[in-house]
């Protein structure tokens, strides 16, 4: 993974870089604008006819929160994926443009001040730039570590802040206000949740478009040149620590306007939006989507905000869950999901995609019974170890299991175990498929 | 004003020598192995968790050596499949690396042990009080803690210092190459390493379950702390983490002694605000209120202008 | 590969015979429960999800249900204790339908839960939502706060600390205390409180420390206990909870003082049996509902209880009375329109399982009731905490706490009809 040949010091990272990798980054850099218009058109059609798919109100609240974290996740890719900065302490930037939106809200209501709704977000990501500038004047210095530490001093400074300037973020309780008070936009007033999406699709769309064009500015080229590396980066005459800078005010400028959005759906800031919590969510969103492509932030926004509304209602364990997911892909696919999916694009194009498909069908039983097993081992266990005595029935996948008895956990031990012995026993044939149908020898690592 | 001088020197000494056995393993797995270990304070907590299950057994004493000793197999484990595959991309994955650890270790004692606190206690042996002066306590266990604390230091600082291991350690964090050359294994050293600073974590956790509390949110409230005494120390310098272990320590336990407010500081000055202005609670601000987050300003601040920490060599 | 796949078709055979069908009553009554049953603060939750489903199940449903056989059914949501969680939960609980949130859990999240709820109805006026609070006590959701469609069944900071500072009062050889708390709203409307109400009643006791520590984030409370002892106080009042009060507590009596610590939540969820011998005439709490001595039917439903759930307790007797006074209006209005609903809840007088009565006073929507003070103790325990053979005994009760309590409540009221 490249993000991080910035701060290697000991050993080099992995020399030769897989061909799949290669082409992957070439189409992410090479290529202009125009040639992504029908994905935003794409995107276009996809956000209008979402919330007739799912017309549900809790349908249309989920994707109102996605919406939000999409927005949040893509901003935090222009510091971890373009950037190289590892930032513990984004929700900073996220939370003070939601606090300050709100407080607008309420001058809207009580003062009088003159704002349409829409315009909001865009209040909210100048705050979260007005807090980026002087936080990043001396955390952008250094990359790597540094950085690191001192996002982290930041984010335990301003989340202690919170309850401590009552006045201000409202402590416990935050702040609250009421979207409806605005003057109304084209007759509509924000009343429903679905006048709400369609705010929100809009501001996602807007945002994602300047965050990718960002990215294809001499600026937002030379972050993922300093990234890579610095010192080649200042020969060319940039100062890495003016790009760097630049890519983290953008940074948080979008977070201020994921603020403000979070602001016009919950009408509600507390200290939980701008505390540890937050920041290390949206770093698991964007890596395990995936930080080295554009879209990687999100899938992983989509996918960790499905697990944490509709997984945990199914689950206590949903965070084990996600935690196993994170440190697995932290292990095994460095470049998300995004990335499992775009090591196929040559085999794609090259047409070779049928065999390795057909192997990945084969692999599929033991992969689900492996699933299966391990899911079901863990619900039980948790039932066998936290329920009151009483209670014996685990219940997963719609079925009531008595953990007192054997037969269950036979049966979930012989699918966990059989799945994972299958899984290795086809894993050369499926890396030797991969090989083949990508062109390269060695295969995926 | 003396009682309350005396027992806050006490109580930052127990605080701080606690701090350092974490901090001492994390310094030494960093300078060896350039990783800022996220999930150290975890260690430290399933070094609790461990003790107070074997406690439940047999006994306090025991689960004083077979809890680190597990820990330290199980930081050994995290180190040769996790964080050395994690290795070749470089430093900040292996920083997400054990940020996503620490997230999976919570939620994995949360699976074993439930969310509740658990009633790890002291044993009886040591539940009485040391010596009362003005009227308090000064318990024994706490007596125990610095004991126990103090005579880790000395053993880690001869070890380094004079043993043979203790000297490949030493090449092994300036020269790694070279120590590899001369023919020392040094991923086995890397291991061993690691999993001897988990093992210290460990056993911090065990003589601290009993004094803090043994909940899943232990490492968490440490977690942070410990980072910050190592960066203030400086990267690499155990002496640094020793010295920083107890400024903070003494900087945590006065601040909460001390009443001071920012009312104060501006009464002295002649100027007073009335208690409706929209600045109000910068003013009502007093030193407990933010005694724990001086840490973090300190953080700040020592990046900011001394980034190679108070006694540290090499730049962060 | 065929073995596994012939195991999986057998698993499923055997799993769809364990298939349990539950016999689901007609159109039942649902009450979304909103409250953290994962993370951190998920035993608390789980406890009062518990005492819920019991309570439904013995006080409604055994005895026929409401309104002609409809059942109470809790549909619990996690909240995860977050407000924007608590808010997406409150909306999927509207989209099925329900008309009936109940919620105790943090202040925040109940603040946040009646605004939304607020401008929801507003919004909404076919698709009303009651919001029965069993257990946020800040006083301001029953003040400045409060809405006709919020009811609290919890005797909120400032009755219990009326209550407690009367019971400091009678103790004349209390001259200095204490007051330590968890820096947030809840926490600071506590010492407020204290001071106002210790100024009027005992005008000679000196309040030696007021201070307000972080919330959740003090490892170790001992640098707080030294300055207590240090003090000389003979009396320290706390609102903490959690971990912060099994810390702080702990760390108290270890520097030696053994003067009572006055608690709002000293009790049950672990604390009493951690505390154990260490608080034995030293913990006190102030609460609603008393334990020891209880009355006969409050010792049936309790060892009816323990039977069910032995490692849980019934920590929270207001959500018994919440579900029973519930059901009562549903019967009295004679349909479970939330705007009828609520009108008849209004001014209910309930009498309940715990001996004592409770009256939802109309003007702010608080329930008003008898609270006691209680000492933690093994001596004359008949229900204990915690399995841990210590309890709360009854020191002192306090009748109709908080009965002419002022309000600055002003709510608007929606059409009956």
């Amino acid at each position: 993974m490249s993000v991080n040949q910035s701060t290697t010091t000991g050993a080099t990272a992995d020399g030769v870089e897989p061909a799949w990798k290669r082409v992957a980054d070439e189409q992410m850099r090479r290529g202009a604008f125009s040639r992504t218009l029908p994905v935003w058109g794409a995107a276009v059609v996809i956000l209008m006819i979402m919330p007739l798919v799912f017309p549900s109100a809790v349908a249309v609240t989920i994707m109102n929160q996605m919406g939000i974290s999409i927005v949040f996740a893509l901003s935090y890719n222009m510091l971890l994926g373009q950037g190289g900065m590892l930032s513990f302490g984004h929700a900073v930037y996220f939370g003070l443009g939601g606090f300050l939106s709100v407080h607008v809200m309420n001058s809207v209501e009580y003062d009088g001040w003159w704002l349409p709704l829409p315009l909001l977000p865009l209040v909210g990501g100048l705050f979260g730039l007005a807090f980026a500038i002087p936080i990043g004047g001396f955390s952008t210095r250094r990359a790597g570590t540094v950085f690191a530490m001192i996002s982290l001093g930041v984010g335990e400074l301003v989340a202690a802040c919170s309850i401590i300037f009552v006045a201000f973020f409202g402590g416990e309780e935050g702040v609250s206000g009421d979207r409806t008070m605005g003057p109304p936009v084209f007759g509509f007033e924000f009343l429903s949740e679905v006048e709400v999406y369609y705010l929100t699709a809009g501001v996602v769309l807007v945002a994602a478009l300047f965050m990718y064009l960002f990215s294809r500015t001499p600026a937002g080229r030379m972050a993922n040149a300093v990234r890579d590396n610095e010192e080649r980066a200042e020969f060319v005459g940039y100062s890495q620590r003016y790009v760097r800078f630049v890519s983290f005010c953008a940074s948080g400028f979008f977070a201020g306007m994921a603020g403000g959005l979070f602001a016009i759906n919950y009408e509600i800031l507390t200290e939980e939006n701008l505390n540890l919590v937050t920041s290390g969510w949206v770093l698991l969103m964007a890596f395990i989507g995936g930080v080295g492509f554009f879209v990687g932030p999100i899938v992983g926004a989509i996918v960790l905000t499905l697990l944490q509304t509709v997984l945990s209602n199914h689950t206590e364990l949903w965070q084990l869950y996600v935690g196993i997911l994170f440190v697995l892909t932290v292990m095994y696919a460095p470049r998300g999901l995004t990335g499992l999916v775009a090591m196929h694009g040559p085999a794609l194009r090259s047409g070779r995609l049928g065999p390795l498909v057909a192997a990945y069908g084969v692999a599929l039983v033991p992969l689900v019974a492996f699933l299966a097993g391990a899911i079901l081992l863990l619900e039980m266990g948790n039932v066998a170890n936290q329920s009151v005595v009483g209670e014996s029935e685990a219940h997963v996948f719609g079925l009531s299991l008595d953990v007192s008895t054997a037969p269950p956990w036979l049966v979930a031990a012989v699918l966990a175990v059989g799945g994972a012995y299958a899984l290795a026993r086809l894993a050369p044939r499926l890396r030797d498929a991969f090989g083949r149908a990508t062109g390269a020898a060695g295969g995926a690592p | 004003m003396t009682e309350l001088v005396i027992f806050s020197l006490l109580n930052g000494l127990v605080t701080g020598l606690l701090l350092f056995m974490l901090s001492s393993g994390l310094t030494l797995i960093f300078s060896m192995m350039g990783v800022l270990n996220f999930a150290h304070a975890s260690f430290y907590m399933l070094g609790a968790y461990f003790a107070y299950t074997i406690s439940t057994y047999v006994g306090f004493w025991p689960g004083l050596v077979i809890a680190p000793l597990l820990v330290g197999v199980a930081g050994a484990l995290v180190e040769r499949y996790g964080l050395r595959h994690v290795h070749r991309h470089g430093h900040v994955a292996e920083l997400i690396f054990t940020f996503g650890l620490a997230f999976l270790i919570e939620e994995i004692v949360q699976f074993f042990w439930g969310k509740a606190t658990k009633d790890y206690s002291a044993p009886e042996i040591l539940q009485f009080p040391l010596f009362t002066l003005y009227g308090q306590n000064f318990p024994a266990y706490k007596a125990f803690m610095i004991l126990i604390s103090v005579g880790i230091f000395i053993g880690l600082f001869t070890v380094l210092s004079r043993s043979r291991v203790g000297l490949i350690i030493q090449a092994a964090i300036t020269h790694p190459h070279t120590v590899s050359n001369l023919g020392h294994n040094v991923p086995l050293v890397f291991m061993g390493v690691f999993g001897v600073g988990s093992a210290l974590a460990g056993l911090a956790g065990v003589i601290a379950g009993p004094a803090l509390g043994t909940f899943p949110g232990m490492a968490f409230v440490l977690g942070s702390i410990v980072f910050v005494v190592i960066v203030v120390g400086g990267l690499g310098s155990l002496a640094g983490a020793f010295v920083a272990s107890l400024l903070i320590g003494w900087l945590q336990t006065f601040a909460i002694a001390l009443d001071w407010s920012v009312n104060d500081l501006l009464a002295l000055l002649g100027v007073s605000f009335d208690a409706d202005h929209a600045l109000r609670d910068l003013w009502t601000l007093s030193l407990p209120q933010v005694a724990p987050i001086l840490p973090y300003i300190l953080l700040i601040l020592i990046l900011i202008f001394r980034p190679t920490g108070l006694m540290g060599k090499r730049e962060t | 590969m065929a073995v596994t796949r012939r195991t999986a078709f057998a698993a499923t055979i055997g799993l769809a015979l364990a298939w349990s069908a539950g016999a689901e009553a007609a159109d039942p009554i649902k009450i979304a429960f909103i409250d953290p049953l994962s993370g951190p603060f998920a035993t608390t939750g789980e406890s009062g999800l518990r005492s819920f489903e019991f309570a439904a199940e013995t006080l409604v449903n055994a005895k026929g249900g409401v309104l002609d056989g409809r059942m109470f059914e809790i549909v619990p949501l996690d909240n995860k204790i977050s407000p924007k969680e608590s808010l997406i939960q409150l909306k999927r609980a509207i989209s099925d339908g329900i008309n009936y949130v109940v919620q105790g859990n943090s202040s925040g999240v109940a603040n946040a839960l009646t605004d939304a709820i607020e401008k929801h109805n507003k919004r909404n006026p076919d698709q009303r939502v009651l919001f029965l609070n069993y257990s946020a006590v800040d006083p301001a959701l029953t003040n400045d706060k409060c809405n006709f469609w919020h009811f609290r069944f919890d005797a909120n900071a400032d009755i219990k600390m009326d209550a407690l500072t009367d019971a400091i009062g009678e103790r004349s050889e209390i001259k200095k205390v204490y007051i330590i708390g968890q820096d947030y709203s809840f926490g600071k409307a506590v010492a407020a409180a204290a001071v106002r109400m210790l100024a009027e009643k005992r005008p000679d006791i000196e309040i030696v420390g007021n201070e307000l520590h972080p919330i959740g984030k003090v490892k170790d409370f001992t640098p707080y206990a030294t300055k207590i002892k240090a003090s000389g106080a003979q009396a320290v009042i706390t609102g903490n909870w959690g971990a912060d009060m099994v810390g702080l507590g702990k760390a108290i009596i270890e520097a030696g003082v053994d003067s009572p610590i006055y608690t709002y939540y000293g009790a049950h969820d672990g604390i009493t049996a951690t505390f154990g011998p260490l608080g034995e005439g030293i913990i006190r709490s102030v609460r609603e509902g008393t334990l020891n001595p209880p009355t006969p039917e409050f010792k049936a439903l309790d060892d009816a209880f323990k039977a069910k759930y032995p490692d849980n307790d019934i920590n929270q007797p207001r959500i018994f009375n919440t579900i029973a006074m519930l059901a009562k209006a549903i019967e009295a209005a004679g349909t479970t329109d939330p705007v009828k609903v609520a009108y008849a809840l209004e001014g209910m007088e309930y009498d309940t399982i715990m001996g004592g009565k409770v009256w939802m006073r109309p003007s702010d929507h608080q329930a008003i009731q008898d609270v006691h003070i209680s000492v933690h103790t093994n001596k004359n325990i008949v229900v204990d905490a915690d399995n841990s053979g210590y309890g709360l005994a009854n020191e002192k009760t306090v009748p109709m706490a908080g009965k002419d309590s002022p309000t600055s409540c002003q709510m608007e009221r929606p059409n009956a009809a």
